[in-house]
């Protein structure tokens, strides 16, 4: 493999990784300070034991989120040089702004949430919760932002070779922006809501002791998973509409779409392979005209196939890599601009399906522990604690989907936008050698993957524990020092 | 001054923020088998910093970020070229954080001991990098016209740049028994100000000899006056220490590092990243700057956005102000099995 592989591979593994931890503490986050809300307005000791359980689980899955963040932000520099002197004047101001606006509010409120406990008033101590959860979503904003500007560059313009912003306003207001960070906050709040229900309904099966808090739980879950489930397919509508203005071939390409269609139908299930050479032996189970109206609130709008797209933007953007010693074996070489099918058409389908059967968990969840139920049967809880995983990964799809789909561009051109403001992942890539990528690659991957186990052990250790682990028995006769610690 | 120079400035502030509050961090880690010596007293040591920590290595991030948006071909070629060390530095950073979060979330003695393990490797390994990340751009690395490294991933390890790890451990592991002296109570509080005594002139020794060797290298008058200011800062921090004045000689220390980023920064300004080459590959302030537009907006941005954060960090160690000792550790309560 050459650098620009391993390169990839790496950012790949360590954003997905970093996304896995990211969307469970921006809802656990808010949902945690909403509990603790609840308890500091009614005084009920199941809002008490709420917030300390469920705050447990977000503290152990936080430290994560931060030691996996950290690469993210010294990752641009490391690996892909070429792409942050090329974008640096546009993509390192909201990456900055993150740091100093969301970055520093999350990490120092969140201390003293931890520490806090008897240090501070119970509504300065809320007031901390809030702050934390705010920051997180707010951190969202500013990277997704630089994502979208990826995606679709605005507010720029070419100077000596290199993107310059001319405007900070359009970058933070980018169309794209605003269709994403509702899509990736909804998605975030699917997570949560999963992760309420699932370890809500398996206590509850278990009648492990504090029935009260896992049906609050439970019920907060459901709800909360309902309305994000529905705000995740609302905003994907948007999305595929600003998508199929913006990045044409990755709308084609999310459907394996050879052909121009009108109408365009609907693939919802293939059979065979999805790759441009078998285009016409793949079977595939479609809904007439609705693909027209993802893309255009219009059931006879055209979409454009592959083989139409292709010479299209082998007009507009060049059918030869430039010859360039640094593009190595692709140099001169024919410029591929079909993203890899399957990864685009599966990741598409897995994302939806995904959140899908997490929607159907949730709901049936409601309906089994209806006024006071508690289900019997084995089945309940082990589907209930399986489902956590399917936002996890309906996640992780959406995001490889993304990324995937704007391939071979790491700067994506924008098709009304500035002419030459774009640039192949080829070209984004280090100088380093493929021996220093590697490296970081194995030892990245081997500590991340010893990480997850260790998260997970602690993580299930917690939730088969409940209340009673995280709630110490009451004190004897308090002293003036008597101190809450959280090491 | 021109707006590139401010953000110089500022990048050099950030990453003083990050010297003197970190700092004390990783000598707390490293300190933790040195100083604790049962498991309450460990408890102890990691619960000094425990509610800052995160928010002290935030002042990294935001230095990175900042050299991203305001110098995006410092960022670009430095991090590229110290690759290998700097995966070094994030591993021991994710190790310490991921230690620090989970040493206590299971109640068994081997559990413990490993966690400790990672915490002192990564406390050691983490401000060792950072001097070798920050050396290496003072005193420059082998870079081309196009700002990539020329020679073996391994061309930043030189003899200078192995010095300004070891000053900068060096300067960690006083910093951080200053920092313990001055936020417990008790026995704890007694050994930390005595080892810092003891160990101050091995540990910091490096660290003069760094300052020479950068003044030789391309020093100015102030930043000959730099170095001078950190020497008798230190002299009267570890001065004020035996007295058992610990505020006052945590505030010498403060000073110190004051002088020690003026005269690294010093020493590098007009350049970011010299080419040991070719003085004419060397990046400087006036050509890897953002635009003046992108400038003025982060300016803006941390106009607003810095006093913020010195505010309710500040506020923070307020809160966190008392003393601990060994008669404040509750008894743990953790899940079994
Ligand atoms: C949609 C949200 C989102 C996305 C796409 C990313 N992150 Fe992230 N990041 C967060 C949302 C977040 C968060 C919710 O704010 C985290 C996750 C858990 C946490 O601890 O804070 C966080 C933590 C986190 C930290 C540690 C912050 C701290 O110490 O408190 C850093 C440095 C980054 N991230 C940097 C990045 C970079 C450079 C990314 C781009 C590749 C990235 N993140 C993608
Ligand atoms: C956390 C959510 C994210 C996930 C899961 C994710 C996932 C991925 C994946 C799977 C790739 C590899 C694609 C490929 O090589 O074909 C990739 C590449 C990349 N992504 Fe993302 N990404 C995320 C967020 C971001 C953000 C927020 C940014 C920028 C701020 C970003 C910038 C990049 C860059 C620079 C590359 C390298 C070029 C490339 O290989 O395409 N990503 N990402
Ligand atoms: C009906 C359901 C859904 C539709 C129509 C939909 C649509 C979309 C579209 C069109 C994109 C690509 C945006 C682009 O690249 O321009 C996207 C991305 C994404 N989706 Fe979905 N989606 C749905 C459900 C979900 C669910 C259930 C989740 C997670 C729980 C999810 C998480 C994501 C993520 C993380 C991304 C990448 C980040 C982004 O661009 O916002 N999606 N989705």
């Amino acid at each position: 493999m050459d650098v620009l592989d391993l390169a990839r591979w790496q950012f790949g593994i360590t954003t997905v990784y970093h996304f896995l931890m990211v969307p469970l503490t921006i809802g656990l986050s808010l949902l945690v300070a909403c509990m603790q809300t609840a308890w500091v307005r009614t005084g009920d000791r199941r809002y008490y034991a709420m917030t300390k359980f469920w705050g447990k689980l977000l503290l152990i899955n936080f430290a994560m989120g931060v030691v996996t963040g950290i690469v993210q932000e010294f990752q641009f520099g490391m690996t892909w040089s070429a792409y942050s002197r090329f974008v640096g004047d546009v993509f390192g101001a909201p990456l900055a702004m993150e740091g100093l606006v969301a970055f520093f509010v999350e990490s120092t409120f969140l201390g003293l949430w931890i520490f806090g406990w008897d240090r501070l008033s119970k509504k300065v101590h809320l007031a901390c919760a809030w702050a934390f959860s705010l920051a997180t979503i707010a951190s969202a904003y500013f990277i997704l932002a630089a994502n979208s500007w990826m995606q679709h560059p605005v507010g720029i313009e070419l100077a000596d070779g290199r993107a310059r912003l001319t405007s900070i306003w359009a970058v933070l207001t980018n169309n794209t922006v605003l269709a994403a960070f509702p899509h990736t906050i909804f998605g975030a709040f699917a997570v949560a809501a999963t992760f309420l229900v699932g370890i809500g309904a398996w206590h509850l099966w278990k009648r492990t002791d504090e029935e009260p808090v896992w049906r609050s739980s439970l019920k907060l879950g459901t709800w909360v998973g309902v309305v994000a489930f529905a705000g995740v397919a609302i905003t994907g509508d948007f999305q595929g509409k600003l998508m199929f203005e913006q990045q044409p071939m990755k709308m084609a390409a999310a459907e394996a779409l050879c052909h121009t269609e009108q109408p365009a139908s609907f693939s919802v299930f293939a059979i065979g392979d999805v790759t441009r050479a078998d285009c016409e032996s793949v079977k595939s189970i479609t809904v007439p005209a609705l693909l027209s109206f993802l893309a255009h609130n219009d059931f006879t709008s055209e979409v454009k196939g592959l083989d139409e797209l292709v010479p299209l933007y082998q007009q507009k953007y060049g059918t030869n890599y430039p010859v360039d010693e640094r593009l190595g074996e692709l140099s001169g070489k024919p410029i591929d601009y079909v993203p890899v099918l399957p990864v685009t058409y599966w990741g598409f389908r897995l994302m939806i399906g995904f959140g899908a059967i997490a929607a159907g968990a949730g709901l049936a969840a409601l309906w089994l522990t209806r006024r006071g139920r508690v289900p019997r049967g084995r089945w309940f809880p082990l589907a209930a604690l399986a489902s956590i995983a399917t936002p996890f990964l309906a996640n992780s799809f959406g995001w490889i989907f993304t990324e995937m789909g704007r391939q071979p561009f790491v700067v994506v051109p924008n098709p009304s936008g500035v002419d030459g403001v774009w640039m192949f992942t080829a070209q984004a890539v280090s100088s380093s050698t493929a021996g220093e990528v590697l490296t970081s690659l194995v030892v990245l991957t081997t500590v991340y993957g010893l990480l997850a186990c260790i998260e997970v052990f602690l993580l299930r250790r917690y939730v088969r524990a409940g209340v009673a682990g995280v709630i110490p028995p009451p004190k004897p006769a308090e002293t003036d020092d008597a101190l809450t610690f959280a090491y | 001054m021109d707006l590139a120079t401010v953000w110089f400035c500022v990048i050099a502030l950030l990453w003083l923020g990050y010297l003197f509050l970190e700092g004390f961090d990783f000598g707390v880690g490293m300190l933790l088998p040195v100083l604790g010596r049962d498991e309450t007293e460990r408890r102890v040591l990691v619960n000094t910093i425990g509610p800052v920590w995160d928010g002290n290595e935030v002042w990294l991030l935001v230095a990175g970020g900042a050299t991203f948006a305001a110098f995006p071909g410092w960022y670009a070629s430095l991090f590229s070229a110290v690759y290998l060390p700097l995966v070094l530095f994030l591993v021991g950073l994710i190790g310490r954080g991921v230690a620090f979060e989970y040493r206590g979330k299971v109640d068994s003695d081997r559990w413990r001991s490993r966690w400790d393990k990672v915490i002192v490797a990564g406390s050691w390994i983490a401000p060792l990098s950072v001097g070798l990340l920050l050396t290496s751009s003072v005193l420059g690395l082998p870079i081309d016209a196009n700002g990539d490294r020329v020679g073996s991933p391994f061309a930043s390890i030189r003899w200078d740049t192995v010095l300004g790890a070891l000053a900068v451990a060096g300067y960690a592991l006083v910093h951080g028994a200053v920092f313990i002296a001055l936020k417990t109570e008790g026995d704890i509080r007694l050994r930390a100000r005595r080892l810092a005594l003891r160990i101050a002139p091995v540990a910091l020794l490096p660290l003069v000899v760094l300052l020479l060797v950068v003044q030789l290298h391309s020093g100015s008058v102030w930043t000959w006056a730099a170095s001078i200011v950190v020497a008798l800062a230190a002299l009267g921090a570890m001065a004020r220490l035996y007295l058992g004045r610990e505020g006052q000689a945590f505030a010498l220390m403060a000073v110190a590092v004051v002088g020690v980023v003026v005269a690294l920064f010093g020493a590098l300004y007009p350049n970011v990243l010299p080419s040991t080459l070719d003085p004419a590959n060397s990046l400087t302030v006036a050509d890897t700057a953002s635009s003046p537009y992108t400038l003025t907006v982060m300016t803006w941005v941390a106009a607003f956005g810095t006093p913020a954060v010195l505010v309710y960090q500040a506020w923070t160690y307020w809160v966190f102000r008392k003393r601990i000792g060994t008669r404040h550790i509750p008894p743990v309560h953790v899940p079994t099995s």
